[in-house]
């Protein structure tokens, strides 16, 4: 067996990831009206990354504040652990009337619908973990995608004498202060609606006060 | 893939029109292809003049503000809210948009796109017809809309309702009849006494051997073949066709369409040779099958008991539900049930005074309020007043007396038949409303030179007079004092105008409606005081003001102001139009929860009903600034 430390071998990847880390290098330049965001949500085993894992994937994409319904994501994973304790939070059972499909399979979907676009998720560290991980055990990369956490952008349209930093807010005390209904709450495609419609109301209300720098915002 | 979002949308879509007009698979294949628009307040989603989109627009959360943009002018065309479409043009017209839409707050719009919506219901005329009314609604102001006629269309269609055709037909039981050896004037006189148009003549076992009609005798004794005094036998019609007495209405039809006959004997055994009990007319068929106006009236007349009268009363409610659903005009409809109304009053008034006797002097039945004005469609209280002619100073207290005797027997029948008694006792039994002529033009002029809150009150209902019964001169001579102390007068005009604008237009910010604020009534809209009121009390004033005599009804008075002041047009056509959706509006209220329709639960409106409702309101405010103007109001108030 050889060595290679510094340099990285191509790997074989599957085909659908070659394609996705190729896009991130010719990426074009867009303006905001013309950019696809995708706001998605997993629904999980639990908090662990190591131990848990992703039960469901609800995504919905947005291009100049409009979602198109049919362009939305909703996805089950077969998974080999089942926590009896969370399923009364996202209802998911291990045996559930749903079509389900294989992780592997579920992440070539998921990354064939994200393409190289912005993702939105409410505390967005825990998603972007959780997906990681699974992209690990199938033996690929990290998501390249910049992404926008809807809980930091919250904190960010609040006037500067009501940036509590120490506040996290939670996915339903944003519903309730910023007037979204709690429809689906705790189903990944209800909750992907609820980031995206989230998004909207922050995004506008920063429009409006001038204090969007979308540069700023975005992590990758 | 299942898409929960899609579901959402549906779930949410099939709680308004036109899409509660579609089936689940394709409502879930319409949502799948919905866009979800977040508007920020201010945002426009298309402008005037723009190209059209390849979707119309429902509001999901907000509300989104239609805008008529003129040069520089800028008006509200409409305030669409959660569930309102708006943006329908491209549906209809392939032409550019005629109205701005901007968000009026933070709004949640879904998209639905044309094409699919077309291919999905292609078919369904029921939402056509939705989407052609919401068109003319958000696009025209109410004025023009008014041509397109189209607001009136109904979406549901007409089903048929003839299992009647299966009944037994309901024959007249013990039929007059008269002997093989009567003469034809015995025979006439016994049809006159009874009111009919036939009669059957029996032989001596009372088998029947032919029959006598009308048409007989013009043919055969006025052209001078027979002389008056002729046996009947040589007259009859004979053999006479007969049947069993539970032929259905299906086979009795038949029979009458085979042998050209409009009367079939009913006997024992259906035979000729068998003991006559019954006979069954063409016009006991039309009254089976249900309901013709004339076979009703023809009831009313014939009734010799309330009873009977009740029924015929109870049968056209029947027909007023029929033509509702037909969608035939509402003047239309108003001017066959009031008939029926005054003829079941004339009836109830003229077997009355066969229980009394005759009356003494000449006297005038009136019905005032709602019936005097011809719009009474449903059950409602009954109003009415009775004047009789001048009578000796001696003589006044025993007239009266049968008058007050006469008028309660008639307000009793017609309880039973099912006018409530009026609560305020505004009838003819009540000595107030049971006056000679020089009393009830003393009571008017009373009102006219001394107007104070109750003679306005009061004028409100006794103004809308209508002769029903008795000398109309009566009436006429009261009419003509009226309009000639109207003529000394202005101030009471102030009164009467002023009382028109107690009810403002029944709108509030939002478009929301207004709604009754306390009380067991509380959330309710009340369709009468807040919507019709305002309407009729400007109709009463305007026409007495203009001198219009003998038109009572409102929707006829705003048409008369619209001849008489051409410039005013648009204004009294719009009244005229409102007042008639409004009156058909608020009998479907009133046959739907079977009662007089004058409070309405908005929350059972569905969203069609609550647009067409709405769209009745405007001329209600423009006719209000009209009469402030006019009667110089704005100092009165």
């Amino acid at each position: 067996m050889k060595f290679n430390w510094f340099k990285k071998t191509q790997k074989n990847y599957p085909a659908f990831w070659q394609e996705y880390l190729d896009s991130f290098t010719n990426e074009a330049e867009d303006t905001i009206e013309n950019t696809r965001f995708v706001a998605f949500d997993t629904e999980t085993t639990g908090f662990d990354k190591k131990k848990d894992r992703v039960l469901s994937i609800g995504a919905v994409s947005l291009k100049n504040k409009t979602i198109h319904v049919k362009d939305s994501f909703e996805l089950y994973i077969k998974q080999d652990i089942f926590k009896a304790d969370t399923v009364k939070i996202h209802g998911l059972m291990k045996k559930g009337s749903l079509t389900k499909v294989e992780e592997l399979e579920a992440i070539k979907q998921f990354i064939t619908y994200i393409k190289n676009d912005i993702l939105i998720a409410h505390h967005a560290f825990f998603d972007y973990s959780m997906v990681n991980e699974m992209l690990l055990r199938h033996g690929l990369g990290k998501l390249k995608n910049k992404f926008i956490d809807t809980g930091v952008l919250y904190k960010k349209s609040k006037h500067i004498i009501y940036q509590d930093n120490l506040k996290n807010y939670s996915l339903d005390e944003l519903c309730k202060e910023l007037n979204v209904p709690k429809t689906d709450r705790h189903t990944a495609t209800g909750d992907a609606l609820i980031t995206a419609m989230i998004f909207l109301k922050i995004t506008s209300r920063l429009i409006k006060t001038n204090n969007l720098g979308w540069g700023y915002l975005l992590k990758s | 893939m299942k898409n929960s979002i899609a579901e959402r949308v549906s779930d949410f879509l099939k709680r308004f029109p036109p899409f509660n007009m579609l089936d689940t698979t394709s409502l879930l294949k319409i949502a799948t292809q919905v866009d979800i628009i977040y508007l920020e307040k201010g945002d426009s989603l298309f402008n005037k003049d723009d190209a059209f989109h390849n979707h119309f627009y429902i509001v999901r959360d907000g509300a989104v503000n239609l805008y008529n943009i003129n040069d520089n002018n800028k008006n509200v065309a409409g305030i669409s809210d959660a569930g309102d479409i708006f943006g329908v043009r491209p549906l209809i017209t392939q032409e550019n948009y005629k109205l701005t839409a901007t968000a009026n707050e933070e709004s949640i719009i879904y998209g639905v796109p044309i094409e699919i919506f077309k291919s999905v219901t292609d078919k369904n005329v029921k939402v056509h017809k939705y989407l052609i009314t919401a068109f003319a609604t958000n696009t025209y102001d109410p004025y023009t809309a008014e041509e397109n006629g189209k607001i009136f269309v109904d979406y549901l269609p007409n089903t048929s309702q003839d299992i009647a055709n299966f009944q037994t037909a309901n024959y007249t039981k013990s039929p007059v009849s008269c002997q093989e050896n009567a003469t034809l004037q015995e025979a006439a006189l016994k049809m006159c006494e009874h009111k009919i148009g036939c009669i059957i003549v029996t032989n001596d076992t009372k088998y029947p051997v032919g029959i006598v009609t009308n048409s007989d005798i013009k043919n055969k004794i006025a052209t001078g073949r027979f002389p008056i005094t002729t046996a009947v036998t040589n007259i009859m019609s004979s053999p006479i066709i007969t049947d069993k007495k539970d032929i259905t209405v299906a086979n009795a039809q038949l029979q009458m369409i085979q042998h050209n006959i409009s009367h079939l004997g009913i006997t024992k055994d259906g035979t000729p040779n068998s003991r006559l009990i019954g006979i069954l007319t063409h016009h006991d068929i039309l009254v089976t099958l249900g309901n013709s106006p004339s076979v009703i009236l023809k009831e009313i007349k014939r009734a010799k008991r309330n009873k009977t009268l009740r029924s015929a009363r109870l049968k056209a409610n029947t027909l007023l539900k029929s033509y509702l659903d037909q969608n035939i005009p509402i003047s239309h409809i108003v001017k066959i049930i009031s008939k029926i109304n005054d003829a079941v009053n004339t009836r109830a008034i003229e077997l009355a005074i066969k229980k009394m006797g005759q009356p003494p002097v000449a006297f005038s039945w009136l019905a005032i309020g709602s019936q005097g004005r011809k719009e009474q469609l449903l059950f409602t209280d009954q109003d009415n007043a009775l004047i009789f002619d001048d009578v000796p100073e001696d003589k006044y207290e025993t007239t009266q007396t049968y008058f007050l005797e006469l008028a309660r027997l008639v307000t009793k029948a017609l309880n039973k038949i099912g006018f409530e008694y009026c609560e305020a006792d505004m009838m003819a039994s009540n000595t107030e409303w049971c006056k000679s002529v020089t009393q009830w033009q003393d009571q008017f002029k009373d009102w006219i030179f001394k107007p104070n809150e109750k003679a306005i009150l009061l004028s409100s209902i006794f103004f809308d007079y209508t002769h029903i019964y008795g000398d109309k001169s009566l009436v006429d001579t009261l009419t003509n004092t009226i309009y000639e102390s109207l003529d000394e007068t202005n101030i009471f005009f102030k009164f009467l105008g002023k009382d028109a604008l107690k009810s403002p237009p029944p709108l509030g910010f939002f478009k929301q409606f207004l709604v009754e604020q306390n009380g067991d009534r509380k959330d309710l809209f009340n369709i009468k005081s807040r919507a019709l009121m305002p309407l009729i009390d400007a109709a009463r004033l305007l026409t007495l003001n203009k001198q219009v005599k003998d038109v009572n009804s409102t929707y006829e008075r705003f048409e008369k102001l619209s001849q008489l002041e051409p410039n005013n047009k648009e204004l009294f056509d719009s009244c005229a139009y409102a007042f008639k959706a409004l009156l058909k509006f608020r009998t479907k209220q009133g046959i739907l929860n079977d009662n007089s329709g004058k409070f309405i639960e908005l929350t059972t409106l569905t969203k069609e009903e609550k647009l067409k409702l709405k769209r009745c309101f405007k001329p209600i405010s423009d006719i209000q600034e009209s009469l402030k103007l006019r009667f110089d109001l704005k100092n009165v108030m």
